[in-house]
């Protein structure tokens, strides 16, 4: 179906970050059209961009870059499904940004957001709760929705988030949500993490500690600290850190948070096949998100690269590609877009 | 997450017939453009012997700043994947032939509670 019949029913939409094709992009064997021309070969319909990543001469964009970023969009047959935005708040050598910076970053960031025609924007993780409310009426006038990511090891009881939530509520949830990161969602420990430390020489033994300790849904916030009393070195020790990074909760906690959530980020790390992640259990959370009503973007962002990339050759394509495949099946879409041509 | 990329290969290169007079390209370990004024600096390690900061210029799309100069420049940015330019400059002369360069590009990540960046180290032959 098109993606305006989707809409207009009310069903999870697919999208991909243009953070998926990282490893490409930066080697410049990816242009940033062909990104988008990959997003549209799989039948997904939303671009989700990290201006800071694609669009050179951040923060000044010209009209120019906006004029052809919408003629790929129209083109291509996509939506600019979210921008993503960063705040440096430490971008002044010796000093702290001032709230009022802050916010004023937030600003320039909708304006940019409005331009590029994104309805919503992911507001990175180290926003503190009180920019994101005094950065709220400027997002509601502008039509936007400032969006929390929830990206692990944070979750939906901790007590940043607990405090963004307090802040959420008390705007009304108009201008202000979550963009829920499925890495909070890691089931399994990555294998292209572990395998990764291996050949980076990690003592195997402590290797299997951190993952079964992990598999098994373990306590690891001593982690380092073991590592450390059974002789580990900086490998095994940046493999812990690694695992107390990743976190597992039951997917089914997102639901009394729907109404806040506008955007998902679709975290992988592998795609063994067309049908399952190595890590993250996806055939439980698509679900979940139909359960609760969800009608935004599903959102891949693929994160495998950086961790096969020293033996591998990466193929961001083909993961995406998988994922949508994935996707798909458990959206129960008819019309196949995602099969290899 | 760039580490193995951030020397660029073939890169090495003389602007003068002494050879004291050096550049070589240098990307940055991460998966967005930064502001210069975030980029402590480039550190060059030559042969086994560190460059000083203050014999080395930094160089993006055009654009020359000594490199201990970065800190206070809030008007620009190195791109993703771009490479820069790193000029320096050695007391003895480089010899031609290969030479092991080490850069470690040093970054104010303000998410992140620890230093930013990362370090390569390539052989690159220089004509």
């Amino acid at each position: 179906m098109s993606s305006a019949q989707s809409e207009v029913l009310g069903a999870i939409r697919r999208g991909v970050s243009l953070y998926s094709y990282q490893e490409e992009f930066f080697l410049r064997t990816m242009s940033l059209e062909d990104c988008i021309a990959h997003v549209s070969s799989i039948g997904a319909t939303g671009v989700e961009v990290i201006p800071e990543q694609s669009l050179v001469g951040y923060p000044d964009i010209t009209d120019a870059q906006v004029e052809q970023w919408h003629g790929w969009m129209s083109r291509y047959g996509t939506t600019t499904s979210a921008t993503d935005l960063f705040l440096d708040t430490k971008r002044v050598a010796g000093r702290w940004l001032t709230h009022d910076e802050q916010v004023a970053s937030f600003r320039a960031d909708i304006d940019l957001a409005v331009r590029l025609g994104a309805p919503v924007i992911r507001a990175i993780i180290n926003t503190p709760p009180e920019v994101m409310r005094d950065a709220a009426p400027y997002a509601r006038d502008a039509g936007v929705r400032l969006l929390l990511e929830v990206h692990a090891p944070f979750h939906y009881e901790h007590p940043w988030i607990l405090e963004h939530l307090e802040v959420m509520h008390a705007e009304g949830g108009v201008a202000l949500g979550l963009m829920p990161d499925m890495g909070t969602f890691v089931e399994r420990f990555p294998r292209v993490v572990s395998d990764r430390a291996i050949r980076d020489g990690a003592r195997k033994d402590l290797v299997d500690y951190i993952v079964k300790l992990y598999d098994d849904h373990g306590d690891t916030h001593a982690l380092m600290d073991i590592v450390h009393y059974r002789g580990g070195g900086p490998v095994e020790m940046g493999l812990a850190r690694q695992a107390t990074h990743f976190i597992y909760r039951d997917p089914e906690e997102l639901l009394p948070h729907m109404p806040l959530i506008g955007h998902i980020q679709a975290k992988f790390y592998e795609m063994v096949d067309d049908s399952s992640e190595y890590s993250i259990p996806y055939d439980r959370i698509v679900p979940v998100l139909e359960k609760g009503g969800f009608n935004g973007f599903l959102s891949s962002e693929y994160e495998g690269n950086r961790h096969i990339q020293d033996a591998f050759p990466v193929d961001s394509r083909e993961q995406v590609r998988r994922q949508h495949a994935m996707f798909s099946a458990l959206l129960g879409e008819t019309d196949d877009h995602t099969r290899t041509a | 997450m760039f580490d193995k990329y951030i020397v660029v290969e073939d890169s090495l290169r003389a602007s003068d017939p002494e050879h004291r007079n050096l550049a070589v390209d240098v990307r940055m370990p991460y998966y967005r453009g930064l502001g210069l004024s975030m980029v402590e600096g480039v550190d060059l390690v030559v042969d086994g012997t560190p460059v000083p900061p203050t014999a080395t210029t930094f160089t993006v799309h055009g654009r020359t700043y000594d490199m201990t100069d970065l800190p206070g420049v809030l008007d620009d940015r190195w791109e993703m994947g771009e490479p820069a330019e790193i000029g320096f400059t050695l007391d003895r002369p480089l010899t031609s032939g290969p030479h092991e360069v080490t850069a470690s590009v040093r970054l104010r990540i303000s998410y992140m509670p620890v230093p930013g960046g990362g370090r390569d180290t390539k052989t690159l032959v220089l004509a």
